[in-house]
């Protein structure tokens, strides 16, 4: 294998849709009016982990170099502290395209395997539909158990800490209108845990 | 009046008989591809008054101006209808057409069936029974249409000018060269605005003071100009060529003609050192109650604040000062302001433009971190008259290691403002040059894009890359006093993208120099009132059109020239000063002006002196004749709006080309469904 | 002054020491909260990565319950705080998504037309309590304590109603009138990280490392905070932190703590001892 791989980019592996895609989603309307200036990169605590800024993110994701942008640490790094929306000149809410580009990684299936936030987001939307609340402890026992058996090792430490000073809960949380948060949630329930209605507004 | 009057369906007027020339243009296929011109003209044809009826491929071409003229004189035409593009763009050149022929050019009437029909509509069918349906009103009105002349109206050659920067310098001077007579109003206590704070300009690094000064003198000593500085334009009345305008001379408690500028006063103020801040060095260093705002001012007389100075605060004071101007007997501590009154057949606007306040941009810390500065502060520190002589010190009078340069600090944001202020990366630049070359600091420019687009420009940015300034492209995300490694202790901190290597730098800084954007004056929307003037949604003035009349403004007569209207760097801020005393001199030089004649007037007998009108009028061209009480409109000042005539109760008002009768019809026989 | 409190989970869960410091304080200003009627969980960041509707949609439910209860919402947890204020915006601002929630909500046999004030205390606190009056009721000044106010993002981003965005100053404003010191700290509103530092502890255990080490250098002896999860993660890895990195350790209370404390109400009842670093050596003497 030559270990000169090639760089460059054939307008035949653009999508051309998916900026629109992602900009029909509540939030993304401005995706457009992007000038690369670099201000959410640099206000970003996180932005020195991820593998594409958050600038590039964007700059990729107008061009519909989709995989990239769906395949990238970037959206899963994403804290939203929303620093970036609000320094962007062109006030662009880019904590909103981060969560449209985290339902379309997980709508479509790429998310990155080792980073266990995906995983994460879709516990926790299965905890709440049933239960109507989190539980944080088991939300958490249950993302090891998922994703990491070492990390909960590590993690033991601190779940005895929590245990000692009351921050544990044994029992599972829950609401008494569980039905009515079915009604509520039916539609978007319907597409499985890892559904999406976002790209498609 | 009714417009059903029989005679004149019958296409006679009056005595005269009517007798129509129509003509339908192709305009190329502009027209021709939606509308069926050959059948709108031979449509025409049928209609009473009409006695020919012609389609041409483009009748604005110089044969089709010669048909209508040949025409008129053949077959003794009285009127004339022309159905082709907007009036906007050709009125004039028919109705020229039509005058040279020896017919009254308001005998013309113009019709658009290009932007009203074969533009807007994609059924060729019913394009073409609209345009015909818009021919039918046409020929209607033009047969009620009357003779028509334009007035005339004398232009005093004497000029206002506001604002004495470097536009209203270079116009006054354009002007007074030219022998006319120019009165120069400046609101600052010496002409030379924002320039004259400048150290160097780009590209050429001429110091600004150097060639700025002998414009100033010229100025001074120029026989045609009355310079009045400490003054403000307070009132204005008129309308062009005849502007009646009141300036307000505020108090220097000087008399301008006596001072000789010594400044021997200013040595000997009970206040030994200098303790109030000093305006004209951006607050960095200190003044005396009595001052002079910088060496070479013009006028070159002190002026005495009244909010230090003891003697007008208190009454109680040695007033050394006056013992010092001794025998010149300069000072008068009980002038008050005062009011002159001019008149003037043209005005220029160049009062410039302010900075971006950089307390807006919260993450840059200016205000907080005492060694973040404006661009303009910074000017006033390289400058060799400025508060250190020329060093570029910190404020514990160090040299820095390290200068910042922020391009784009309120500008082509939408938090301050949208637009891109178009000189600040090139003064960017220019600093970044100085710094480099006066110190053994590394100097960071921080920019998104560079825009070098003038003359010299793009060769001046090589300079600088070949000096060996850092470019880092990216917006900077904030100034900050965290500190994570021992070489960013006690320094500040920029955290930045350098975007095109893709990842994220903190670069320390001893300076940080924010490139604050241009922006209007803060009573531009007082100043354009007084005017008459428009703004633009940014704030700016607002020229007659962007592209072909930049410097003229939708009122004849008043002119703008300068960052007023826009920022812009010093070379297109004098040419665009020359080109609005161009148009001053164009009308000044023609001696009159002539008013288009679809103005409204009052028929006397009928006003009832109800007032409805006059505070209607947008243009204040309507005012009472208390004698008669009555309303009275001037021709030269109304602009045919038209508003006075809908509001008036008693419908005494009318408008010559728009009456209602010619109104009415036109729209009873537009409303004739055609086939 | 009565208010619709809405905990969230947190609350009840790792944060429960914030509410059972808050509803003491509020009590002794005579403030009168009464829990929003079976609330469910408000998605949270958690919630928008998965499915932006859905997660409108539930947040929508503790709105309409609220909108029933009539009072102003108190919501203590800056991300519930935030969820809840952005929900009441998209909801208005994007009709067709507004529409879908509207509808599921009718579905649901739920009725929400826009009338609910989300508030969080430390605004009733200093804005509509008023400092005067909360210094009226300081029995033990804080004297001598040295406090980093540590706001988090959520509160002040994007939505930041009550206080200036770039430099919030509530918080320290709050601590002065309690009779602390207030230390210099640069990263006021720098986001922890949260749910990095149980995910992707490489980054979120030194986004929290930053933080601690920060408020040590600028001399404070304890970090006051208003987020739970900010709390749970400024407080629960400090020893993870000290092997990784350098000891920095520093006690980290909820505002409401030190409110409570400055009020004379006793340490066992404001969930003190819930503390991980534990707090009585940085109070020891200063209360």
């Amino acid at each position: 294998m030559s270990p000169f791989k090639q760089q460059i980019r054939y307008e035949s592996q653009r999508d051309l849709r998916f900026a629109d895609e992602i900009m029909a989603t509540p939030g993304c309307e401005d995706l457009g009016g992007c000038i690369q200036c670099g201000t959410c990169s640099g206000v970003c605590p996180l932005s020195i982990y991820m593998d594409h800024t958050p600038r590039n993110i964007i700059n990729l994701a107008r061009a519909g170099f989709k995989d990239d942008v769906l395949t990238s640490n970037t959206i899963w790094l994403c804290a939203s502290c929303y620093h970036c929306t609000v320094e962007c000149p062109k006030s662009i809410k880019i904590t909103d395209i981060m969560y449209a580009l985290k339902q379309r990684a997980i709508k479509d299936g790429v998310y990155r395997r080792g980073i266990p936030i995906p995983v994460l987001a879709r516990e926790f939307f299965n905890m709440v539909r049933r239960n109507g609340r989190v539980t944080e402890n088991w939300l958490a026992t249950i993302l090891y158990l998922k994703t990491d058996w070492l990390a909960m090792l590590k993690m033991g430490g601190l779940g005895l800490k929590l245990i000692r000073t009351g921050r544990f809960s044994f029992t599972m949380d829950h609401i008494e209108g569980r039905e009515q948060l079915r009604k509520l949630l039916e539609p978007s329930s319907n597409n499985n845990t890892s559904a999406s209605q976002g790209a498609k507004q | 009046m009714s417009h059903h009057d029989h005679e004149q369906k019958n296409g006679t007027h009056g005595a005269e008989e009517v007798r129509i020339g129509v003509y339908v243009c192709h305009c190329g296929s502009n027209i021709a591809s939606m509308v069926d011109v050959e059948a709108v003209a031979k449509f025409a044809k049928d209609l009473p008054g009409v006695v020919l009826s012609r389609d041409y491929k483009y009748m604005c071409s110089d044969p089709g101006q010669e048909l209508i003229a040949q025409d008129i004189k053949e077959h003794k035409l009285n009127r004339i209808v022309v159905a082709a593009c907007s009036p906007l763009l050709h009125e004039h050149t028919f109705r020229n057409a039509t005058k040279r022929a020896g017919l009254n050019p308001y005998f013309m009437h113009m019709v658009s069936i290009r932007e009203h029909a074969s533009w807007v509509h994609t059924d060729r069918a019913a394009c073409t029974i609209k345009a015909k349906e818009i021919l039918h009103g046409a020929i209607a009105r033009v047969a009620l249409h009357k003779a028509l002349e334009k007035a005339k109206v004398d232009v005093n050659p004497a000029v206002l000018v506001v604002g004495g920067g470097i536009a209203g310098i270079h116009s006054a001077l354009t002007l007074a060269n030219a022998g006319k007579k120019v009165y120069l109003v400046e609101r600052d206590a010496t002409i030379g605005g924002h320039m004259a704070r400048f150290d160097k300009t780009f590209p050429t690094m001429d110091c600004a003071a150097c060639i700025l000064t002998p414009k100033m003198s010229a100025v001074r000593s120029h026989p045609n100009i009355t310079l009045w500085t400490w003054s403000e334009v307070v009132k204005v009345d008129g309308y062009v060529g005849n502007f009646k305008v009141k300036v307000k001379r505020n108090p220097r408690y000087i008399n301008e003609d006596l001072c000789v500028g010594c400044m021997e006063c200013i040595k000997a103020c009970v206040f030994k050192e200098p303790k109030f801040t000093d305006e004209f060095n951006q607050g960095l260093s200190k003044r005396k109650p009595v001052y002079i705002p910088f060496p070479q001012a013009v006028p070159p007389v002190v002026v005495v604040d009244p909010a230090t100075c003891l003697k007008l605060k208190t009454g109680k004071c040695k007033q050394t000062c006056v013992e010092a101007c001794g025998e010149r007997k300069a000072f008068d501590f009980e002038q008050k302001e005062k009011f002159e009154e001019i008149q003037v057949g043209t005005v220029i606007v160049s009062t410039g433009f302010k900075t971006v306040d950089p307390h807006k941009l919260p993450l840059y810390g200016y205000g907080i971190h005492p060694e973040v500065y404006t661009a303009l502060e910074i000017e006033r520190l390289i400058n060799a008259s400025g508060p250190t002589g020329g060093h570029l010190v910190t404020k514990k009078h160090e040299e820095p290691k390290s200068v910042a340069i922020i391009h784009c600090v309120g500008s082509r944001d939408e938090h301050t403002n949208k637009w891109c202020s178009r000189v600040c990366c090139m003064y960017s630049l220019k600093l970044a040059h100085m710094i480099k070359a006066h110190t053994k600091a590394q100097v960071y420019n921080f920019y998104i894009d560079m825009r070098a687009a003038g003359k010299g420009y793009e060769e001046f940015y090589n300079r600088v890359l070949e000096e060996g300034v850092n470019f880092v492209r990216g917006r900077v995300a904030e100034v900050t006093d965290w500190a994570m490694t021992p070489e960013e202790e006690g320094r500040l901190v920029l955290r930045v993208e350098d975007t095109l290597a893709g990842f994220v730098r903190r670069i320390p800084a001893d300076m940080v120099i924010l490139a604050t954007g241009l922006e209007p004056q803060p009573d531009a929307q007082d100043v354009r009132r007084m005017f008459n003037m428009s703004c633009s949604t940014e704030g700016f003035f607002l020229e007659r059109h962007p592209k072909l009349a930049p410097v003229n403004t939708p009122t004849d007569g008043i002119f703008l020239a300068g960052a007023c209207q826009g920022p812009k760097d010093i070379p297109d801020t004098v040419a665009q000063a020359g080109a609005a005393a161009a148009e001053a001199l164009a009308l000044i030089d023609k001696g009159h002006v002539e008013i288009e004649p679809n103005t409204a007037f009052v028929v006397e007998e009928e006003c009832s002196g109800c007032k409805t009108c006059i505070s209607m009028c947008p243009y204040t061209a309507i005012t009472r004749d208390e004698v008669k009480k009555k309303a009275v409109i001037n021709p030269a000042m109304c602009k045919g709006c038209g508003t006075c005539v809908a509001a008036c109760p008693s419908g005494s008002i009318r408008q010559n080309l728009f009456e209602d009768v010619q109104v009415l019809t036109e729209i009873e026989e537009v409303l004739v469904r055609e086939s | 002054m009565r208010y619709s409190y809405f905990p969230g989970c947190s609350l009840k869960g790792t944060g429960k020491a914030y509410e059972e410091s808050l509803l003491p304080v509020l009590k002794a200003l005579d403030i009168e909260v009464h829990e929003l009627e079976d609330w469910n969980c408000c998605g949270a960041t958690a919630y928008m990565a998965v499915d932006e509707s859905a997660a409108l949609k539930l947040s929508a439910r503790n709105l309409a319950i609220a909108e029933k209860a009539k009072d102003e919402v108190l919501a203590p947890c800056s991300a519930c705080y935030l969820v809840l204020r952005k929900t009441q915006k998209y909801i208005q601002e994007y009709p067709k998504v507004g529409g879908e929630v509207r509808q599921a909500l009718q579905n649901a046999g739920l009725e929400y037309s826009g009338n609910v004030e989300v508030k969080h205390p430390l605004d009733i606190l200093v804005n509509k309590v008023g400092l005067d009056a909360i210094k009226k009721r300081v029995k033990k000044p804080l004297t001598g304590l040295k406090v980093a106010t540590y706001y988090g993002c959520q509160i002040v981003r994007p939505y930041s109603a009550f206080d200036n965005q770039a430099r919030p100053v509530a918080m320290d404003k709050l601590m002065e009138a309690l009779g602390a010191t207030v230390v210099h700290y640069p990263l006021k509103t720098r986001c922890c990280g949260g749910s990095l530092t149980g995910t992707i502890s490489d980054v979120g255990l030194r986004l929290v490392y930053i933080l601690l080490k920060e408020a040590r250098k600028n001399g404070a002896d304890i970090i006051t905070t208003l987020c739970p999860l900010c709390q749970f993660n400024l407080d629960a890895f400090q020893d993870q932190i000290k092997s990784r990195y350098d000891d920095v350790t520093t006690p980290v209370v909820y505002f409401t703590q030190l409110m409570g404390l400055a009020f004379g109400i006793p340490e066992s009842e404001l969930g003190l001892k819930r503390n991980i670093v534990p707090a009585e050596p940085a109070l020891a003497g200063k209360v």
